[in-house]
């Protein structure tokens, strides 16, 4: 009992510290500020367009769309491609050496990605409220709703992208996972309402976890007759929760396998041969 | 009067009689149609340096990659610690070090830290000769890096890195530990200094090596006993010295008669030398024996096997 429960701790202290690195390291902060800075400018520049039919501006609803996708799209994307760069520079063989090594470290990640989610929501979110005076508050709903969105979005996607992770072929590939994501978060809803969108294109965007953590956000953030922009004129809270523990439940059965097989075919020989092909890439 | 040999220039002595560790029979590893291992057998016992030797993509790393429990053998019998490494569990992993040659994983972390938080994950699996896992500081102590425990690990040299390595390899007090070309990419003194860490480890903590390199000082330096693995089989078996008397190599005698300089191959030296002083006498001077180097007697088994004269049923293997 104990002996299982040891690596699951060490994983814990693996996150934090690899957490605390995280907000010591300017190239991170300097990327998260500009990345997040863009779609402030952009709430800014839209900020005198309204959603349509409701007169609220179209600017201030983007804000709870940005931060339901930054869970979503950073929940799948950073960790495939953190998988990836581990696989290249050794970290995952490593993990391999040591007795409970893959358990440790797929825990840290979980920890240290959740953790500096959560951060960056956070001051996100506060930011918004002293940026944009039209945000409405719905007291504990409003926190308990932004927490489901957190822990539910957080197991919804973190599966996804450990999935997704081995599949890259390198960790220049980052592109691959990227660029579906982006084309995901035009039929999310993030930017603009998708009732605009043709029926077929919206029940892609339905498919995936990005729409209902945005319309989460949204639910918590933007006074309740915003609602009547959504489908069905509702915020579909029990919808949004079926689908998001859906993809947690499909997630969590299929990633660890995908994980360990990737290890499994860790090797000494094939990293060395990955690393000097990295290396003719550089030079 | 004695004469005590220097600790550097004296082969290691091989255990006799202890416990076998790693044992192969008839190995054998193909990639698709490529057949790579043809049937390799050998076995190690316990506290013994194995050096594993051949030219590049003879299957070397693939034979320590197997045994490391990385990668699955196509058939054969592999024992290590008594267990199947392909199936081994995590108890069987606690007993187990491994230095790749490629690490550069952690590059935030510093030093002691890592090793502190690796260490953690031996914590289960007690041992009761010595604590477990090993005290940070006293192994940071012993691999030399005692003055950069707050070092981050990407500003650490060559050298340095593979030092931790080699403490993160042993942080948990294994009884087996793999090397794989330890030393690639050292300058001599660093090459020095880490084969003496090795010496001492094997020396005082009574470690079973198995070790992977190209460099043939190295081998003959650090091992007991040296497999050489060509057309994947292990062609040889035994110590540098072992090797160099079966393959015939031929020492070199030098003097000097008459103010001339001589040199001469001698498959028998002392019969040579005997030859030179009955016939020259005093006359001969300045007279030096070198007995064949590990590299020549190398170079001939890997020529001989290539030319037929080693078959696989004709491959030699001598008991310390």
């Amino acid at each position: 009992m104990r002996t299982a429960f040891v690596p699951v701790r060490a994983g814990v202290r693996h996150g934090l510290i690899e957490l605390r690195q995280l907000f010591f390291d300017s190239h991170h902060l300097v990327v998260t500020f500009i990345s997040t800075g863009i779609f402030f400018a952009a709430m800014l520049f839209t900020r005198g367009l309204s959603v349509p039919g409701t007169g609220f501006s179209l600017g201030v609803a983007m804000l709870p769309g940005v931060l339901g996708m930054n869970i979503g799209v950073n929940g799948i994307a950073t960790m495939a491609g953190t998988l990836a760069v581990d696989r290249e520079d050794g970290t995952l063989l490593r993990a391999r050496t040591v007795p409970g090594g893959v358990t440790g470290y797929l825990v840290s990640k979980v920890v240290a990605l959740s953790c500096s989610l959560a951060v960056t929501a956070a001051l996100t979110l506060a930011a918004g409220l002293v940026l944009f005076p039209e945000l409405a508050l719905h007291g504990w709903r409003t926190w308990l709703t932004l927490a489901a969105v957190l822990v539910l979005g957080l197991a919804a996607t973190l599966p996804a992208g450990m999935a997704a992770g081995p599949v890259l072929p390198n960790s220049h590939s980052f592109g691959l996972v990227m660029f579906p994501l982006s084309a995901l978060a035009a039929v999310s809803g993030i930017f603009y309402p998708i009732t605009a969108l043709p029926a077929w294109l919206r029940w892609v965007g339905e498919a995936f976890p990005l729409y209902w953590l945005g319309l989460g956000s949204r639910a918590a953030l933007l006074p309740d007759r915003l609602a009547a922009a959504e489908v069905g004129g509702s915020w579909r809270y029990l919808t949004g929760v079926a689908v998001l523990v859906l993809w947690s439940v499909a997630g969590s059965l299929v990633a660890p396998a995908l994980v360990r097989r990737m290890t499994m075919q860790e090797s000494g020989s094939k990293l060395l041969s990955r690393r000097e092909r990295a290396m003719q890439r550089v030079g | 009067m004695t004469v005590r040999p220097s600790l550097a220039a004296v082969p290691p002595v091989a255990p006799s009689g202890a416990e076998t560790v790693i044992d192969v029979r008839d190995l054998r590893m193909r990639y698709g149609a490529a057949e790579v291992l043809r049937g390799v057998t050998f076995s190690v016992r316990r506290g013994e340096v194995v050096a594993l030797l051949g030219p590049n993509g003879v299957g070397k790393s693939t034979t320590i990659e197997i045994l490391e429990g990385f990668r699955v053998r196509s058939a054969g019998a592999v024992a290590v610690l008594g267990a199947d490494p392909a199936r081994a569990d995590r108890r069987w992993r606690a007993e187990v070090g491994v230095v790749l040659q490629s690490w550069a994983d952690h590059g935030k972390w510093r030093v002691r830290e890592l090793i502190d938080h690796l260490g953690a994950y031996y914590s289960p699996y007690p041992r009761q000769s010595a604590s477990r896992p090993w005290d940070p500081d006293a192994l940071l102590d012993l691999v030399g890096l005692a003055g950069l425990a707050r070092q981050k690990l990407r500003r650490l040299t060559q050298g340095q890195r593979r030092r931790l390595d080699v403490a993160i390899g042993l942080v948990g007090r294994p009884r087996l530990l793999f090397l794989d070309e330890p030393t690639v990419g050292f300058d001599p003194r660093s090459r020095h200094d880490f084969h003496e860490m090795i010496r001492q480890l094997v020396e005082g903590e009574h470690i079973t090596v198995v070790l992977a390199t190209h460099d043939l000082a190295e081998a003959e330096r650090l091992s007991h006993r040296i497999l050489l693995l060509a057309g994947g089989r292990i062609i040889a078996d035994g110590s540098a010295e072992q090797l160099s008397r079966r393959a015939g190599t031929a020492a070199e005698v030098r003097w000097t008669r008459d103010g001339q300089h001589f040199s001469a191959s001698a498959p028998q030296p002392a019969r040579f030398v005997h030859d030179l002083y009955a016939e020259f006498g005093a006359a001969v001077s300045d007279l030096e024996v070198h007995r064949a180097t590990l590299e020549q007697t190398y170079l001939t088994l890997v020529r001989d096997w290539e030319a037929g004269a080693t078959t696989g049923a004709g491959v030699f293997r001598e008991e310390a």
